[in-house]
């Protein structure tokens, strides 16, 4: 036995200098990443130093909320999880919400949302328009600063705005500006006229003014998205596209980067020169990023997180385990399948009763209550009943029962033509996702059971899928959409000929001009809802459900604005009671 | 002279007796040697079954691998269990499917992708190999720098772009397992071609003057079979363990097919909600399955090698 | 061997361009690009973004400026989706991290795996043989996306010792995890491996000798038979170091540790053309480097191999 140790120790040894190779790259490497640990270690060391110089006044000491007098947890610190790493927190560049949750926190732009939604102010102060509101001016407010010390003016807006709009930034969101009808930013995009001629310009130093083609009287609530924050032009001029760096980058929010390694974490923390730094109680705010959500889930029960994600239907098992935490609210986004209506769908969709059949043979409540399990609703119309102004119509499908659904589907085939022995079959396209998979198993199981289609399942991955949908070469395609405000025209409008999204190229000329009297109509709720029932009627589209905003939060953390249905938060108003 | 001719006849007699006797015996022997390694026969007997089971099972499934039972909708970690009144012999899936019936479809699928995946190999690699050896010069050395060309590149991360590109199904599967899985086959047979063909009954054809098509056809591949058999056994576990992988990654069979790995994968993402069944029937039939590859391979190899032991 | 290394080095070249070319074709030929979103950018919007990325120049051209952009100022271009950053960017955070976790799983693969293994064939047929043959094969049939989540389940949920994920520049606690989920296959394979080549070394002639003339048993292992045990243990090198980087992907999607595998995958799946030609051309060199060095480590166990041939 023993001289089997001995052996055992013998080998060990061998084994090693059989991989020295190996093992010596291995040493190097190893070598060179503790040394630029420590350099980062330093350097953290540094700025830490700094902060706690420059952060006199924090509540981490106070350990009570000024205001509710809750007492606040030592530990300052929100961490939370992200799917996936965003493409960017460069105001201008950013195109997701990930980077926007981001650059809320990192930046300020001119207003800001309250927890409801409400407009309050950020840089600007006070804000006027003129009676035919196309001017806008915007009073900056003196004491606002970089985290770097310098001052915040209207020449950084002015910047940020023209830098938007720029062809050489190439900004995928520089439609925005475009669609806030500010002057000549069209042209600035297609390039016949310099950036500088943008209709935007500092009157003083903190005065900013902004000219409009035409009348916008929701132009201000605009300038809450991320892509309208100001940059800071000296930093983007040093570093160029590195400037978002944590080492480089020079921001005005509440907090200021700190450390950003790709599809790990991003960390943000205090930022001391913010104008409002003494209301700020959150430390610290850290991004997970955990691409699987099973994997999220475990680890937010494990204690890494303090909001974590709800994988697909296991919601009401965790509100019954933990009944303050599993959080659903709705949210302004629907979910439905588009039949191709144009040349290159099958003839069979252009018959309203197949239309009308396929949608009334979906058992939403099998989805929202049984697949999804979420809080999410059955969707009777494409807008969800959460919007602003919009009225629920009360569609035919929506008041009958789902077995008189089912009856009227059958017979509706009948007429069509269609039936056991002459079944209808199409190929369904949806991408890949294990929450889309399930439910357009289920769909297809219902067409199948009820009604005798042959639907085949196509998933691909993101990309492809929205190649082939973009290109009409579908017969019925999975659709979603998020609204970009709250408003029933930023759903309605997909529908409408000449929009770029309507996928399934659906087109009635009632539709569009109602669509178009909507935008000066006083009373635009009335028209949405007749909307509706024409599309109701005519069933382009096949509403399945609308979202809901789920994940778990930590009980400690309060602040989040559940009411907020754009989901515009901002770590500067959270904070973290005591256990 | 008579004499001499009868004589002539028994040598060849008996030299025909010999090579009879000899020639069985060296299969035969192989055959006894193999059914002597317990753990090979058990895992003989095992596949067996699991192939049986696929052919069988659907006899009585009382679910398809794609009806929805509506009951259990909703609730599957109370109501979805293994049982056999519903008929859910395995319990069902996350959207109430029979698992049992998804079970044996995948069954199906996954060994399929093993087999053709081998058998490429053994087709493609066999040739290849065989005929880079066998000719040796300079026609070796460039066929053989190819495939080290094509063994550095980076091959699953070429299978996924294919997959991406042309889209998922089956077909692109194999052809892209295919387009890799003959390389190491090519090089072991060749190896093993260069050493028969030093052999004195190849040499010896040679000069008689047999034609190379017939001196691979009767000399070289049917002294290749052995190590072919072998290298071929142990490389469906291989194929299989890739497509579940690709399948983990979603990029493996369209619905409502299924496979070992698209269920092992939805099962793993599960198991901590109750439905443990999920994860382990899946992977008991791929874990016995790929056991008994890999013992079958061991005692193939062990009773072909003509090496004592 | 001077001239061996020469001619393998000569090569490479050709093969990584070829692995170029041959990516940078089927990646723009996936349909759909970068730039494709559910919300379709404004042709205006689309032409600007092209322009920027040179992505409106005819594809030659594209492909010229990133072959010289890479020769002249080693440059992989900027990436397409992480927008502010470029492919170095992206390889020089990634790349440590994979490359830290690889290591270490490598070393204790081969570590543990020659071990197991050897002790397996010293003691064949104890319950120690079938102990560590049952091991070898259930773990290397476990898939490692059942074995992360497991992991994970068992030492962050249950135990409470290790962080369920994270890399944090690589402290030892996030290190764990992801190496024991990616080595334990590939130690299992090694183990099966240098357990059949000793059983093969202990029955050969040489060491009948050696034991006849009486040297201790350790002795004998180690000094006679270790040596010719490891050699197909060493050829199985390459493919295991390979297989471990594509293995990344799992690690990097589980325990969220940032390496080059993520970006694989996902630059797939996003047409993040520079960023999938960046790891795809690192990766190849690396196959091919390591590759070079396993045969150069062959060649000094084994001075029989002539590489003049």
């Amino acid at each position: 036995m023993f001289a089997e140790l001995i052996f055992y120790s013998f080998l060990a040894i061998l084994s090693m200098i059989k991989s020295l190779f190996a093992f010596l790259i291995f040493c190097i490497i190893e070598g060179l990443l503790t040394f630029g640990g420590n350099m980062k270690k330093l350097f953290s060391l540094l700025f830490s130093v700094s902060f706690f110089i420059l952060s006199t006044n924090t509540y981490a000491g106070s350990h009570s909320h000024p205001v509710t007098g809750e007492k606040l947890a030592a530990d300052q610190t929100f961490t939370y999880w992200h799917g996936d790493e965003h493409s960017s927190h460069d105001p201008q560049i950013l195109e997701d919400t990930y980077g926007s949750n981001i650059a809320r926190d990192l930046f300020e732009g001119l207003l800001n949302q309250d927890a409801d939604g409400n407009l309050i102010p950020g840089v600007a102060e006070t804000w006027s328009a003129n009676d035919s509101k196309d001017v806008y001016t915007f009073n900056l407010r003196k004491n606002a600063k970089w985290s770097n010390g310098d001052p915040i003016t209207a020449h950084d807006f002015v910047y940020a705005w023209q830098r938007a709009v720029d062809p050489a930034t190439a900004s995928p969101y520089s439609w925005f500006m475009e669609i806030m009808s500010i002057k000549n930013g069209g042209e600035v995009i297609s390039g016949d006229v310099p950036p500088s001629d943008l209709g935007v310009k500092a009157l003083d130093d903190y005065t900013f003014q902004v000219e409009l083609t035409a009348s916008l009287p929701y132009f201000a609530a605009m300038t809450t998205h991320a892509t309208t924050f100001p940059t800071h032009k000296a930093t983007i001029e040093a570093h160029g596209s590195d400037w978002t760096k944590p080492e480089n980058m020079v921001s005005n929010g509440a907090y200021m980067l700190t450390e950003h390694v790709i599809n790990e974490r991003l960390v943000r923390e205090r930022n001391p020169m913010y104008w409002d730094n003494d209301n700020t109680i959150l430390e610290k705010v850290v991004v997970l990023v955990i691409p699987d959500e099973n994997q999220g889930l475990t680890r937010y029960l494990a204690g890494e997180l303090d909001q974590g994600p709800v994988p697909a239907g296991q919601y009401k098992k965790l509100k019954a385990e933990y009944p303050e935490q599993a959080t659903s609210f709705p949210r302004l986004c629907n979910y439905y399948y588009t039949f191709n209506l144009s040349e290159t769908g099958i003839e069979a969709f252009q018959d309203v009763r197949v239309r009308k059949a396929m949608a009334y043979a979906i058992d939403r409540n099998v989805i929202t209550e049984d697949i999804l399990q979420a809080g999410q609703t059955p969707a009777y119309t494409f807008t969800p009943g959460s919007t602003a102004g919009f009225d629920v119509p009360k569609v035919a499908f929506s008041k009958m029962t789902q077995p008189e659904r089912d009856a009227m589907a059958v017979s509706l085939m009948e007429e069509a033509g269609y039936g056991k022995d002459n079944p209808l079959s199409f190929t369904m396209i949806y991408n890949t996702s294990e929450s889309h998979k399930k439910i357009a198993t289920v769909m297809a199981q219902m067409w199948k059971q009820k009604l005798g289609i042959n639907a085949t399942m196509e998933n691909t991955e993101w990309k492809t899928f929205l190649d082939i949908r973009g290109k009409q070469d579908f017969e019925i395609a999975r659709g979603a959409w998020c609204g970009d405000y709250n408003e029933a025209s930023t759903f309605l409008d997909l529908l409408t000929s000449p929009s770029g999204y309507n996928d399934g190229k659906y087109s009635n000329a009632s539709v569009d001009q109602l669509m178009t009297e909507a935008k000066t109509s006083s009373d635009s709720s009335k028209l949405y809802t007749t909307v509706e029932r024409i599309l109701a009627a005519e069933m382009p589209v096949i509403p399945i459900y609308h979202y809901a905003g789920v994940f778990m939060l930590n009980s400690q953390i309060k602040g989040w604005p559940y009411d907020n249905v754009e989901q515009n938060w901002y770590s500067r108003n959270f904070y973290k009671v005591a256990k | 002279m008579i004499i001499l001719n009868k004589k002539f006849n028994e040598i060849e007699k008996n030299i025909s007796k010999i090579q009879k006797v000899k020639g069985r015996s060296l299969w035969h022997d192989a055959r006894v040697r193999f059914f002597k390694n317990k753990a090979a026969v058990v895992s003989l007997t095992t596949l067996f079954l699991v192939l049986l089971f696929s052919f069988l099972g659907p006899i009585f499934a009382k679910w398809s691998n794609e009806e929805i039972d509506w009951s259990v909708l909703g609730d599957i970690s109370t109501l979805g269990y293994p049982s056999i009144e519903t008929g859910h012999y395995f319990g069902t899936d996350e959207l109430g499917r029979d698992l049992f019936s998804r079970v044996i479809q995948g069954t199906k699928i996954s060994l399929m992708v093993g087999i053709v995946g081998a058998l490429i190999a053994v087709v493609v690699g066999t040739i290849y190999g065989a005929t880079a050896g066998y000719f040796g010069g300079r026609i070796d050395s460039i066929m053989m720098r190819i495939v080290d060309i094509l063994m550095s590149i980076p091959y699953m991360f070429v299978l996924i772009l294919l997959l991406v590109i042309f889209g998922r199904s089956i077909l692109m599967l194999f052809i892209g397992i295919g387009l890799v899985s003959w390389l190491d086959m090519a090089r072991i047979v060749r190896g093993q071609t260069l050493s028969i063909k030093k052999k004195e009954y190849v040499e010896a054809a040679i000069t008689i003057g047999v034609s190379h098509f017939t001196i691979i056809r009767r000399h070289i591949i049917p002294n290749l079979l052995g190590v072919v058999a072998v290298y071929a056994t142990l490389l469906v576990p291989g194929m299989i363990l890739t497509e579940s992988f690709i399948s983990f990654l979603g990029l493996g069979v369209q619905e409502p097919n299924t496979s070992w790995g698209a269920l092992i994968s939805e099962g793993a993402g599960t198991m901590r909600y109750g439905t443990l069944w999920q994860l382990l029937f899946p992977l008991f039939f791929f874990v016995i399955s790929l056991f008994s590859f890999f013992f079958i391979g061991d005692g193939l190899r062990d009773a072909l090698d003509p090496k004592d032991r | 061997m001077i001239n061996f290394i020469l001619k393998r080095i000569s090569i490479a070249i050709p093969t990584i361009l070829i692995l170029i070319i041959i990516s940078f074709i089927l990646m723009h030929s996936a349909p759909g690009g970068p730039f494709t979103s559910e919300k379709p950018l404004p042709e205006q919007v689309l032409k600007n973004i092209n322009a920027k990325y040179g992505l409106d120049q005819p594809m030659y051209i594209q492909m010229y400026n990133y072959i010289t952009g890479i020769i002249f100022n080693f440059d992989f271009g900027p990436s397409f989706r992480y927008k502010d950053r470029s492919v170095n960017d992206l390889i020089a955070q990634g790349f440590p991290v994979t490359l830290k976790y690889g290591s270490w799983s490598f070393i204790i693969a081969v570590f543990f795996g020659v071990s197991l293994g050897v002790i397996a064939a010293i003691r064949q047929n104890s319950y120690l043989d079938y102990l560590s043959v049952g091991f070898s094969v259930s773990a290397q049939v476990l898939p490692n996306f059942v074995m992360a989540p497991i992991l994970v389940l068992i030492f962050t949920l249950w135990l409470g010792w290790l962080p369920g994920g994270g890399w944090e520049g690589g402290k030892i606690q996030f290190v764990i995890m992801p190496v024991i989920a990616l080595s334990t296959s590939y130690m299992a394979s090694i183990a099966r491996l240098t357990r059949s080549s000793m059983l093969e070394v202990l029955n050969s002639n040489f060491i009948r000798t050696a034991r006849a003339k009486g040297i201790p048993k350790y002795k004998i292992i180690f000094s006679h038979a270790l040596k010719p045990t490891l050699l197909p243990v060493i050829s199985y090198l390459g493919p295991a170091f390979v297989g471990m980087i594509t293995g990344s992907v799992v690690i990097d999607m589980y325990f969220s540790t940032g390496g080059i595998g993520l970006h694989f995958v996902n630059g797939a799946l996003n047409r993040d053309y520079s960023t999938i030609m960046g790891i795809t051309i690192l990766i190849g060199c690396l196959t091919i480097t390591f590759n070079l060095l396993v045969d150069i480590i062959y060649a000094w166990i084994d001075p029989k191999i002539r590489y003049d041939s």
